[in-house]
């Protein structure tokens, strides 16, 4: 009898599932993480690797080299994956609860356009007209530049978007596009500007790599991405608040205006380090949590965290197949994203049109 | 108690509302008539702190527009006509949000099962586990009550009365549901708290509201009891609609009055 009753408590309580979806992920990455480290070109083997993690460098369970390969070349690399793909997620998330949209995705409507068209200027510019800059900010400027490009653009996406405290979806949709093509447009131009060495740099940056990932560019990107990934999880409950609309949250007693503030700044800031340093990395903020909500449900003290640890294993893994399926040469990380991420997205909407239409 | 006076509200250089006293004590259950477009819901809006508005309105004297998002959640609960959800919440999931606000006034051992006492009292128990968007209108609206109860669960908080603002809340109910939410409604207020409620039902209207205020044309057309404000001159001069008051119709005509229900 007891037991049916503890069964009709939890009905529809789906926190006990999520957590150990949290553990699963978590545990997942860390597997993740480890097989990436020990593959590649040169083959380290797993337990060698995790020897030389926890002694130090006083073993010799790796050679010189492989050292090298594992210390300067995989771990930046599988940090910065880790990094970005949780950023990326997490970002998805956040911006898909302030919308109130499952589609929103900082790819869609044009956050990473504008992000891009910031570090765009600083790849072309740096050098000549924004030097002082370069000078004052150094590693530091191309990342800031992205998450100015990216906040603008959000920031502006919201404005338009956003009518007596309503935000139109179809509205933010069509922003997003004729945003993103704006800043499409002065992209191109800057490219048309660029001298062969800067083309080189853009056109591999703007397919989306983690291979040029360096100490350097984790310290440049990383606190600012993980800034946000701090304070994303104190979003949780005002996005979960405000599902129920705008108006409503605030009736919960959520400060809604100081909260849409946050959530933007940390969108921009996420997806403007992110893209600064890996260029457009498509599909990751609308893959994961969509996959996740259909497991564990759409609860942003959930969603979130478990967002950030699927998007890091996505990445790592994305990046581990770019750089062995055409070894030793690399494929950017963009195309397997998109490649994958894209037919997903098609049978998301084929599957949810009932739920879309509703 | 909660008093407002002399409240005009414009919306795009358009005045919406003028002029407008209101009060709603505690123990009372106000309803808030009127045709469509009267200024009704616009004013309950305003209540709420969703729309700027001119003139006072001040809560046991303290000036409302100066409370925070958190102690106004803490005083009341407020019902929307409609929501619509886009992502798959369980209802369970809905319900629990109105916690968020902290300060249901539950028993601790009742805080845990808030959920589904709040569900049983809108006549929705066992279904905890099904997903917001696949219910009823009717259903969802009963949905969003029960969330708005976890809200405000005590009536009385501190030794102070808190409120229910409902904006058309059986308006997509069956009448057997009409009446469950217009009892919980009126229970609330009984209790101790204070109730707000935009109507449409005039039956329903006069056989639980205390008093009654009038909207039309965005102006305060009659206020007081059920039996002051319902008459044949005023309906006919506020819905523009010639009818009688407490006549039953000719011949064998069945109709069915809310207020016959035993």
């Amino acid at each position: 009898m007891s037991g049916s009753d503890e069964r009709a408590v939890s009905l529809g309580d789906r926190s006990v599932r999520a957590k150990a979806v949290i553990v699963f992920l978590a545990i997942m990455l860390a597997g993740v993480m480890l097989f990436s480290l020990t593959s590649g070109a040169s083959n380290a083997s797993a337990f060698s690797v995790l020897r030389e993690l926890w002694a130090g460098a006083g073993d010799d369970a790796l050679s010189a080299r492989d050292r090298i390969i594992v210390y300067d070349i995989r771990l930046p690399r599988v940090i910065l994956g880790a990094l970005i793909g949780a950023a990326l997620a997490v970002s998805g998330a956040v911006m898909q609860g302030l919308f109130r949209n499952p589609l929103a995705d900082p790819g869609l409507v044009g956050v990473s356009a504008g992000a891009g068209l910031g570090a765009i200027v600083v790849i072309v510019l740096g050098g000549t007209m924004l030097q002082p800059l370069t000078a004052l900010l150094g590693i530091y400027l191309l990342p800031l530049a992205a998450f100015g490009g990216g906040l603008a653009t959000t920031l502006l996406l919201y404005r338009v978007a956003t009518r007596r405290g309503q935000t139109s979806i179809a509205t933010m949709l069509l922003a997003g596009i004729a945003l993103g093509a704006i800043a499409g447009a002065f992209s191109g131009l800057l490219t048309y500007i660029a001298d062969d060495r800067q083309l080189r740099d853009l056109t591999f940056w703007g397919l989306g790599s983690l291979a040029g990932a360096t100490w350097m560019k984790i310290a440049s990107a990383g606190p600012i991405i993980a800034l946000a990934l701090v304070a994303a999880p104190f979003l949780a409950r005002s996005l979960n608040a405000l599902a129920l609309g705008e108006a409503t949250a605030g009736h919960l007693g959520i400060p809604v205006q100081r909260m849409k503030n946050v959530a933007i700044v940390t969108v921009a800031a996420a997806v403007g380090a992110s893209v600064a340093v890996s260029g457009g990395i498509g599909f990751v903020g609308i893959v994961v949590p969509h996959v996740l909500r259909l497991s564990i449900g759409p609860d942003n003290r959930y969603l979130l965290p478990a967002s950030a640890l699927l998007g890091a294993s996505l990445l790592i893994l994305a990046d581990a197949v770019s750089r062995t399926i055409v070894a030793p040469a690399e494929l950017p990380i963009g195309i397997i994203t998109a490649a994958v991420g894209g037919p997903f997205f098609l049978w998301i909407l084929l599957r949810k049109r009932g739920i879309v239409d509703l | 108690m909660i008093e407002a006076q002399d409240i005009s509200i414009s919306i795009g250089g358009t005045r919406i509302v003028s002029n407008v006293d209101f009060s709603v004590r505690a123990g009372e259950f106000v309803a808030i008539v009127g045709p469509n477009g009267s200024g009704k819901t616009t004013f309950l809006r305003a209540l709420c702190g969703d729309l700027p508005f001119s003139g006072a309105m001040r809560l046991d004297g303290d000036d409302m527009l100066a409370m925070k998002p958190w102690e106004a959640a803490s005083v009341r609960g407020v019902l929307p006509q409609s929501t619509t959800l886009t992502f798959p919440f369980t209802v369970r999931e809905v319900v629990k949000l109105g916690l968020l606000a902290g300060r249901s006034g539950a028993s601790r051992t009742d805080e845990k099962r808030l959920p589904e006492l709040a569900l049983a009292r809108v006549d929705l128990a066992g279904f905890a586990g099904r997903f917001y968007q696949e219910l009823s209108g009717g259903e969802q609206q009963r949905v969003q009550l029960a969330r708005v109860l976890c809200q405000v669960w005590a009536p009385v908080l501190d030794g102070k009365p808190r409120y229910l603002f409902l904006d058309e809340p059986v308006s997509s109910l069956d009448i057997k549901h009409q009446l469950i939410i217009m009892d919980i409604a009126r229970d609330f207020a009984r209790s101790g708290g204070g109730v707000v409620a935009v109507l449409h039902d005039l039956n329903l209207t006069s056989m639980y509201a205390d008093r009654i205020f009038v909207m039309h044309k965005g102006r305060l057309a009659a206020s007081g009891t059920p039996s002051e404000v319902l008459t044949d001159v005023l309906i006919e001069q506020v819905f523009d609609c010639r009818l009688r008051v407490g006549v039953p119709p000719h011949g064998n005509m069945p109709f069915v009055l809310p207020q016959t229900a035993y």
